[in-house]
C-alpha cells in the first residue's frame, strides 16, 4: 500500500537537479519557461514501469511541439539492484532512443523531497511549477489502449490554464528501492 | 489425481500478490485442486531471498517448478517481470502458463 505523499497537488514542486546518463545535469525549467513539465519516477526492472513506458514516451513525443518538458528519474538503490545502475540506465536510453533525459538520483534525495513512492509515479507541473496532477499514467498498466489517458487529460488541462478534472490518482507500481 | 505442492512466494514491495493469488486459486479450482493448499510465504529479507532462491515477486512454483522458465533473473527482493503469451510485460504470470504447470504436475511430470 502506497504511503500518503508529502507533496500534494497545488504545492510548488520541490527542486530537481540531477545528472542524466551522459553526465549532463538537468533541472526543472524556470518559471514560465515551459507551459507544462512532466516528472516521472521510473526504473529498469519494474513490470509496471516497463508496461507503461511506451505510453509515456508516446505522450512525450505527442506533446513535444507544445513545449512540454519531460524528465524521468531513477532513484533505486543500484547496489542492491544492479539493473538500475547508471550503466544499465545508459544502455537502455541508447538502445531505446528515449525522447527525454533519464536522470540518476544516486543519493535518493530527490525521491525523498518529492515523496515519490513507486515506479512509475507521475507529476504534472504547470508553468509556475505547481503540481497539477500526481499519480498513474492511466487506469491499466496491461492495456496499451488506455494510452496514458490520465496523463494526457492532465496535460491538456494545464496547457489551457485550467485545473485537471482528475487531479490525483493512486500511483501503482513497484516500491522505490531505498538504501 | 495427484495433488502437487503449490507455493506462492511474495514480497510486500510489489502490488501484484493479490492478483497472482487470485489467478492461482482460480486455476487450481478449475482443475479440481484445493486452493486452500497453497503455501503462500512472504519473503522479506535478502537472506530469505537467497534461501528461497527468490527471483522476484510473485513467484509461483508447482512441485518446485517455476511457472515461467527462468533466464538470468538475479536473486533478490524485487518485482518480477513476466511476459504474456502475446509479448506484453506483466507483473503476474500468464494464466495459461499457471494452468499448464499445474496440469503437468498432476500428471506427474512436465513431459
Amino acid at each position: 500500500m502506497a504511503q500518503a505523499s508529502a507533496t500534494k497537488v497545488g504545492d510548488l514542486a520541490p527542486p530537481l537537479e540531477l545528472p542524466d546518463t551522459s553526465g549532463t545535469v538537468h533541472a526543472l525549467p524556470t518559471r514560465d519557461e515551459a507551459p507544462a513539465t512532466v516528472v516521472v519516477w521510473t526504473c529498469n526492472h519494474c513490470p509496471y514501469a516497463l508496461g507503461w513506458h511506451d505510453r509515456i514516451v508516446q505522450v512525450a513525443r505527442d506533446y513535444e511541439d507544445r513545449g512540454v518538458r519531460f524528465l524521468a528519474v531513477n532513484s533505486n538503490d543500484q547496489e542492491r539492484y544492479p539493473r538500475d545502475s547508471l550503466e544499465a540506465m545508459r544502455e537502455r536510453v541508447e538502445s531505446e532512443d528515449w525522447p527525454f533525459p533519464y536522470l540518476h538520483d544516486e543519493s535518493q534525495e530527490a525521491a525523498r523531497a518529492w515523496a515519490a513512492q513507486v515506479t512509475p509515479h507521475l507529476y504534472v507541473l504547470d508553468s509556475e511549477l505547481r503540481i497539477r496532477y500526481e499519480g498513474a499514467p492511466d487506469p491499466d498498466h496491461m492495456d496499451p489502449g488506455q494510452d496514458a489517458v490520465w496523463l494526457r487529460e492532465a496535460l491538456d488541462a494545464v496547457l489551457v490554464g485550467t485545473a485537471p478534472a482528475r487531479a490525483a490518482t493512486d500511483p501503482v507500481g513497484c516500491s522505490i528501492k531505498w538504501k | 489425481m495427484r495433488e502437487p505442492r503449490v507455493e506462492l512466494l511474495w514480497w510486500e514491495g510489489c502490488p501484484s500478490t493479490d492478483e497472482a493469488l487470485a489467478i492461482l486459486r482460480e486455476e487450481m479450482a478449475e482443475l479440481g485442486l484445493d486452493p486452500g493448499a497453497i503455501d503462500a510465504r512472504e519473503v522479506s529479507t535478502d537472506a530469505e531471498a537467497r534461501r528461497e532462491e527468490f527471483v522476484g515477486s510473485p513467484t509461483i512454483r508447482v512441485d518446485g517448478r517455476d511457472v515461467q522458465p527462468l533466464s538470468d533473473e538475479p536473486i533478490g527482493l524485487s518485482c518480477r517481470v513476466y511476459r504474456t503469451t502475446d509479448g506484453r510485460v506483466s507483473p503476474v504470470p500468464d494464466r495459461l502458463e499457471v494452468r499448464q504447470t499445474l496440469t503437468d504436475a498432476m500428471k506427474g511430470g512436465d513431459d
